[in-house]
């Protein structure tokens, strides 16, 4: 069974339709890239599976854990198992990470029928997770994000998404901003959350990042849908070749 | 024929003070000759209405009346009391400073009128002024409890206009708290004054918390005179009421003051919270900071007007003001109004007042990893009005204000 079934979604922005007629299908454990040119609508994609209100979803469906997705509020969608890494993470001056930490780990255990974690456990998941990606303790106790450098912002995408423990972790653009050193620290806190169970869609620009997570499918998303799907070979191609064939095929099949 | 009304308003206000007020003659007579109830027509008064008060009548209480104040302390907090009821000082439920150094004493009377009254309501304060407390902090003295003061109301129709004079002598170190709460029975106009002198090199701090109910009225002014190397805070910490007036009027009599004026307000519903504040710098060297923030919910309304007067004198001068605003309704109102003043030239001056909303990015975050709606817009205006809460430095009050701002869902601890 499909974890995630994106069938036909065609989404616009305000007057401009951006997704048209994006089909794709994860299944447990799969990590899945998505890869295209500027514009080509791979941020929207996120943007939409995790609920953003800005994008109208114009056509389609997507059934995530044979729920219907789109019916979903931002916050049910996180609680059913969705978790998307913000390309740009937003700086939330005056709440600590530890207070926002607390409050949404305490929602999707709620929603699990999961007792609260006692303050002892939860400083014990903090350290091990934090650990994962060599986030230091001092910025655990910042403001969310504030001051944090794109590194560490990054950083702290995927330390949420190791508190959070999703079905399906949506990256994207993780690796824009990075250099190489933070690059491999994000790869490795992502490598150690993958799973047979656990799915990721990772949106990338850059074939780079793929060396270090390195998907299962690969998928070249162009003017709203995608146009061609491979494996992680695609990728490389893709980054000798540019993707100014993939445009000409995709065009000639129009 | 809206004069009319209101002239029949204040007539009706006159008889209630009857002719054997305090003051027949003499400045309070004059202000009462000149003065109707003030209008939107005035500039101090621009976006206050005072009909909501003004078509009610309210009665002075003639007895101290018994009441438990025991759930009106703040837990934790060690501080000598004093208790007023309904506008009368109960000395049964206060607990006056037993040490060396400050000396609390209580009339039934004022002393004086003032040279000069600048609305009605001034004046009929001074005129039906219901008790009348005196603090005095001995020179060099540094009083160890905070000296909490405590209005409850707990009937209806109640006129509280209780004043209090604090004057912290040279070197003299204080900390004041001030609630102003009711039972649910209340229903009062409380128009307290408060008149307080910092002298040289004086500390004091004041945290006011007002917890009224919505059938309350509180109307307070704050006369604060400080001179050289006085210090002086205090925190305005609205945080229920029916509708809320506070004019702060401090002079900076002296060189090296600190003063700080910080305040949070969160009405909802239908409340009305007004802060006033003018502050004078006449003297070189002294510093003013005024940080004001609010969260209107529902149908509310705020008013922020905060003046900044630096005299030609007052060279080396650093004033500061904000004032920032959230709307959390399409029906809530705020009003600001920055006014400065500025005739010396060698000063750093800065004001910005801002109306917003929550920002949406933030929201989006916070929900996308499994938080509410009504959680993420908590968590961010608690982060919001956090910067003033934290400017409560006493860890008892800061405590109780949390916990009372907690109870009413306004903020997650």
């Amino acid at each position: 069974m499909n974890l995630i079934s994106i069938n036909n979604l065609h989404a616009r922005i305000e007057e401009k339709e951006i997704l048209r007629g994006l089909t794709l299908d994860v299944k447990p454990g799969e990590v899945h890239a998505i890869m295209g040119p500027n514009g080509s609508g791979k941020s929207t994609l996120a943007s939409v599976l995790a609920g953003r209100e800005d994008y109208e979803v114009t056509g389609g469906s997507v059934t995530f854990n044979g729920k219907d997705l789109l019916e979903m509020p931002a916050e049910e969608r996180a609680r059913e198992g969705l978790f998307l890494a913000f390309q740009y993470p937003v700086e939330i001056p005056g709440v600590s990470n530890m207070n926002f930490l607390k409050a949404a780990v305490g929602e999707m255990r709620k929603h699990k029928g999961l007792e609260p974690l006692a303050a002892k456990d939860f400083l014990k998941l903090v350290k091990e997770k934090a650990a994962l990606v060599e986030l230091q303790d001092h910025l655990a106790n910042r403001a969310v994000n504030e001051g944090f450098s794109g590194g560490e912002k990054k950083r702290n995408e995927i330390f949420q998404m190791a508190m959070l423990e999703p079905s399906l972790g949506i990256l994207d653009e993780t690796d824009s901003g990075l250099d190489i050193d933070a690059l491999r620290i994000v790869a490795n806190g992502v490598n150690a959350l993958r799973s047979p169970e656990r799915s990721f869609i990772v949106i990338t620009h850059y074939q780079r990042l793929l060396d270090y997570i390195v998907p299962d499918f690969v998928h070249v998303l162009y003017k709203g849908r995608i146009v061609k799907s491979g494996t992680k070979e695609l990728a490389l191609e893709l980054e000798e070749r540019g993707y100014d064939w993939i445009k000409e095929e995709a065009e000639a099949n129009v | 024929m809206e004069t009319t009304t209101i002239s029949q308003a204040k007539e009706k206000w006159m008889a209630a003070l009857g002719t054997s007020h305090a003051y027949a003659s003499g400045s309070v007579a004059e202000a009462f000759e000149r003065f109707d109830f003030p209008t939107t027509r005035d500039e101090d008064w621009k976006y206050t209405r005072v009909a909501r008060i003004t078509n009610k009548t309210w009665v002075k209480s003639d007895a101290v009346e018994a009441c438990d104040v025991q759930s009106f302390l703040i837990p934790g907090l060690d501080a000598y009391t004093v208790v007023f009821v309904n506008g009368r000082y109960n000395a049964a439920q206060s607990f006056l400073p037993t040490e060396q150094g400050i000396h609390v004493s209580h009339e039934t009377k004022l002393a004086n009128q003032r040279a000069s009254y600048n609305h009605f309501f001034q004046a009929y304060a001074d005129a039906a002024c219901t008790d009348v407390v005196n603090v005095l902090v001995e020179k060099n003295a540094r009083i160890s409890k905070s000296v909490h003061f405590i209005h409850v109301v707990t009937n209806a129709q109640v006129l509280a206009q209780p004043r209090i004079n604090l004057i912290a002598m040279h070197g003299a170190e204080v900390k004041c708290i001030e609630s102003f709460v009711g039972t649910e029975s209340a229903k009062s106009f409380t128009n307290r004054t408060l008149d307080i002198e910092v002298q040289e090199n004086a500390s004091l701090i004041w945290d006011k918390i007002q917890l009224e109910n919505d059938a309350q009225f509180l109307m307070n002014e704050e006369n604060v005179r400080i001179t050289g190397n006085g210090r002086f805070t205090i925190n305005t910490l609205t945080i229920d009421g029916g509708w809320v007036r506070n004019a702060l009027n401090i002079s900076l009599d002296g060189q090296n003051i600190e003063a700080n004026l910080n305040g949070f307000y969160m009405p909802r519903r239908k409340q009305f919270v007004d802060n006033h504040t003018k502050v004078d710098h006449r003297l070189p060297h002294c510093n003013s900071n005024e940080l004001y923030k609010g969260v209107l919910n529902d149908q509310s309304t705020g008013v922020f007007n905060g003046k900044v007067y630096v005299h030609l004198d007052a060279q080396k001068t650093n004033a500061f003001q904000s004032c920032a605003n959230i709307l959390l309704s399409d029906d809530a109102t705020m009003n600001t109004k920055p006014e400065l003043e500025i005739y010396a030239d060698d000063v750093k001056c800065s004001h910005g007042t801002t109306t917003g909303q929550l920002d949406e990015e933030a929201l989006f975050y916070l929900k996308s990893r499994g938080i509410s709606e009504d959680n993420a817009r908590r968590l961010l205006t608690s982060a919001f009005i956090g910067d003033v809460v934290s400017k409560i430095e006493n860890d008892a009050v800061r405590e109780y204000v949390t916990q009372q701002l907690v109870q009413r869902e306004l903020l997650v601890a």
